[in-house]
């Protein structure tokens, strides 16, 4: 099967280079069957990936560690749920994963534009198709997931530990479907630039893939924050790692690219900036795919060294450089159609909300390579931290927060003062009434930034909320429609706008999360013995008990031993129990003897947490189990030989030891109020960004004769 | 070998479907010399714009004559691309 795989690669390359070579060949000679050829040389690419990646998860599933990746990645008592995931844990595997999306993106793009974009299009594939050789290239010569071994091991050696969460079977392939998006529109606007038709047809052939890239990769780096506070107990969603900053970078850029297109599409400006910002995009993912990977960072996510860096800087050098010729080439068809009607209008806060996006990805970008860079001219690699991060970004968040609250108000081209003050009177009004309250009876003075976010946050809600109370009073004004009906005929009829709207409430109650949890969470850190102490925030809690089990993990990873404790947690007359826990997965280092690889290899935390919507109590425990080395060394010396029965019943009796005499334990407990609205509001961004990706009933085909103004007002009428 | 016989049947099996257009030619689909789907994407593009401005008006983030003026300039544009469209209509049926 190894070799079918290999195949699908090498022939997948050679369609790729065949789908480029015979689109530009059409699009040179205008030989509409040598672009329909490559089109379908695209089709056939996603045809041979998806049969490589389904010989590739069987080898996973069979546990064939015949295939060096299956042998590396999987072992037969990973649970199936994470052998599944076992193929983006791995680089090749990743380098994979790119291909098949890129070739199932494309082709949904080249099939929905099939019958437009007659000139772009075709140059659209080439790039594509080029994007997609590039990776198919990378595994045919260097990083071939299908290489097999010699002589097949009896045991993989397991998929890493840390990424046996629920959150990691789908957080990778969601960044990397953002990831990918994101080249579609970079393809059409080459395309757009080469054959200088710099118009919107490119952004409305595109515009939806722009927003399913962005609704991915948005989610993809709730996930990801998700498993950081779930898994990898230390307690916190995001730490400022390279890694992380590498997703949220495009997705940035990203979000300013969909913003200002609309100006484009609506007015004819911009076009500059747009195709600026979706090269910035595409390059910036490029980058994050290439950071998770290469080690060239230090991050807690970076799995694996890279060998293929150079081969990747090499690409996107290519793409920066071409691109931005392309750019300067074409700078006399990209001027504006029209020019700034007024400061106080939609398309003028769209360039500030721009100008705040792409600040905020420069000093995250900055940060992020800080270590590079001061290595390059100090010579020393000095990094800065998450304060460093919170300082500069927060004040950008501040008026990002703001602006997604003040653009909805403001109308496309020029407001009226009337229209202004009619806009801006209740949700300032609300604002102060929420101040005056918070600093009545709350502690938020004591973070004023807090404070001022928590404010910024209550006008996005009540512009929101008045919106739709506006939209709806009117829509009843003229169909005399109840309010349900009206409301949801708003909204159906008005997609983009109101989807949008629902994301700046995500927004907006995800910022609420981030603030409060940030400024007044209680964290503490303990070492206790069973029947001891401490407080975190408003809670007592109490090492009631440690546990110890074998073969009994309840997070469903697979893995042999776990030792925990059971905390009870009293807040008033409420009480909580909870069980956090750490999981230990054997190692593969033989010298540590047949029983102590069971205790020595990775460990990973499994944190309990009580969710709430006013606050989460997160707990974790490092149970430690270095009292134990005697009898592991002990049963090392006299059981090495036994046969895995008997090195079972030893194992179950150190454990035993543990939960009957257990030493003191190292505890974290956090009090984080309001930390659920960070997913709830993620969760509503995504609602709303499928509201708007959602196609509308006006999309559909009308063919009508009549007059133009009658049939004009007839078609608008309807839908 | 198995590797051999794979890249040869993909290849065949790929040839197929991609060299099809260019020996049989391409569909009527594929022929069609105006986008009629780009002229649609236009209009409907526009009377978005229309209504935006209209449901603006109506919330009263336009003023009357703010609107009047914004509406004349897009409905002026829309019924442009509805003539565009008119005559893509034509040259097909002549076709």
């Amino acid at each position: 099967m190894a070799g079918l795989g290999s195949a699908c690669l090498l022939v997948g390359l050679l369609t790729a280079l065949y789908a480029a070579g015979a689109s530009l060949y059409g699009a040179r000679s205008g030989s509409r069957a040598a672009v329909v050829s490559g089109r379908r040389a695209i089709y056939s690419m996603a045809g041979l990936m998806v049969t490589a990646t389904i010989v590739l998860q069987s080898a996973f599933l069979r546990s064939d560690f015949s295939f060096k990746l299956v042998a590396e990645g999987s072992s037969t008592d990973t649970p199936t749920f994470y052998k599944f995931t076992a193929m983006w844990a791995t680089q090749d595997g990743s380098l994979l994963l790119w291909a098949l999306l890129m070739s199932l993106f494309s082709s949904a793009v080249l099939f929905a534009t099939r019958r437009s974009l007659r000139d772009i299009a075709p140059y659209a594939t080439a790039v594509l198709a080029g994007i997609a050789a590039f990776f198919l290239l990378l595994m045919v010569a260097w990083e071939n997931p299908f290489t097999t071994l010699a002589v097949a091991p009896v045991e993989g050696a397991g998929l890493n530990p840390l990424l046996r969460h629920p959150a990691m079977m789908i957080h990778p392939p969601m960044l990397y479907t953002g990831y990918v998006g994101f080249a579609i529109p970079f393809a059409f606007a080459i395309g757009a630039l080469i054959v200088r038709q710099t118009g919107a047809d490119w952004i409305r052939a595109t515009r939806r893939f722009a927003l399913i890239a962005w609704t991915f990769l948005g989610a993809g780096i709730m996930l990801g924050a998700l498993w950081s506070y779930a898994e990898l107990g230390w307690g916190g969603y995001w730490a400022w790692d390279p890694v992380e900053n590498a997703s949220l970078m495009p997705w940035l850029i990203g979000t300013a690219f969909i913003h200002s297109i609309m100006v484009q599409e609506k007015r004819g400006m911009l076009k500059i900036w747009n195709v600026s910002l979706i090269v910035t995009t595409f390059v910036l993912a490029l980058l994050g795919t290439f950071l998770v990977r290469s080690g060239i960072l230090d991050s807690i996510h970076a799995f694996g060294a890279s060998t293929i860096g150079a081969q990747f800087l090499t690409f996107i050098a290519i793409v920066i450089l071409g691109s931005t010729a392309l750019i300067v080439s074409r700078l006399d068809d990209l001027r504006s159609e029209a020019k700034l009607d007024s400061l106080m209008s939609r398309e003028a806060f769209f360039l500030v909300n721009n100008l705040v996006l792409v600040g905020l990805c420069v000093v995250i970008f900055w940060g992020t390579f800080f270590p590079l860079i001061s290595e390059a001219f100090t010579g020393d690699e000095a990094s800065v931290g998450p304060p460093w991060f919170n300082r500069v970004t927060t004040p950008l968040a501040l008026v990002l927060v703001a602006l997604a609250a003040i653009g909805p108000m403001v109308p496309w081209r020029r407001a009226s003062r009337s229209g202004l003050v009619r806009s801006f009177r209740l949700p300032l009004a609300v604002m102060a009434v929420t101040l005056v309250a918070l600093l009545a009876f709350t502690n938020s003075a004591n973070s004023p930034l807090a404070l001022i976010m928590f404010c910024f946050v209550s006008l996005v809600l009540t512009v929101v909320s008045q919106e739709l109370w506006r939209g709806t009073r009117a829509r009843r004004t003229i169909t005399g429609d109840p309010w349900p009906r009206a409301l949801g005929q708003l909204v159906a009829r008005n997609r983009r706008r109101y989807g949008g709207y629902l994301v700046h409430a995500g927004i907006a109650i995800l910022f609420l999360g981030v603030a409060a949890s940030s400024a007044f969470q209680d964290q503490q850190d303990k070492r206790l013995s069973p029947g001891e102490s401490f407080s975190a925030g408003g809670y007592d809690i109490t090492y009631v008990r440690p546990t110890a089990e074998v073969g009994r993990d309840t997070a469903g990873t697979g893995a042999p031993i776990t030792f925990g404790a059971v905390l009870r947690a009293r807040r008033g007359d409420e009480v909580t129990m909870l069980h956090p826990s750490r999981n230990f997965y054997p190692s593969q280092n033989l010298e540590a003897g047949p029983i102590g690889r069971f205790f020595e290899g990775e460990a990973t935390s499994e944190v309990d947490v009580r969710w709430g919507l006013r606050r989460d109590l997160w707990t974790a425990v490092r149970p430690d189990i270095a009292e134990l080395e005697p009898a592991i060394r002990e049963a090392n010396a006299k059981f090495s030989s036994s046969g895995n029965d008997v090195q079972a019943i030893v194992i179950a009796a150190i454990v035993e030891k543990y939960r009957n005499d257990a030493p003191p334990a190292n505890f974290r407990a956090i009090d984080s109020p309001l930390v659920s609205w960070i997913w709830i509001g993620g969760a509503i961004m995504i609602l709303g960004a499928m509201i708007a990706i959602w196609p509308s009933p006006e999309a559909r085909m009308r063919r009508v004769t009549s007059i133009y103004a009658a049939r004009l007002g007839k078609e608008l009428s309807q839908a | 070998m198995e590797y051999i016989v794979a890249v040869i049947i993909l290849l065949a099996l790929v040839a197929v479907v991609v060299l099809r257009p260019l020996v049989l030619g391409v569909g009527e689909d594929d022929r069609e010399s105006v986008s009629r789907e780009e002229l649609e994407a236009a209009k409907e593009a526009k009377y978005r714009e229309i209504r935006d401005a209209q449901l603006d008006f109506e919330m009263g983030k336009l003023s009357r004559e703010d609107h009047r003026a914004v509406d004349r300039e897009l409905r002026a544009e829309a019924i442009e691309i509805l003539k565009q469209l008119d005559a893509a209509d034509g040259q097909a049926s002549g076709a």
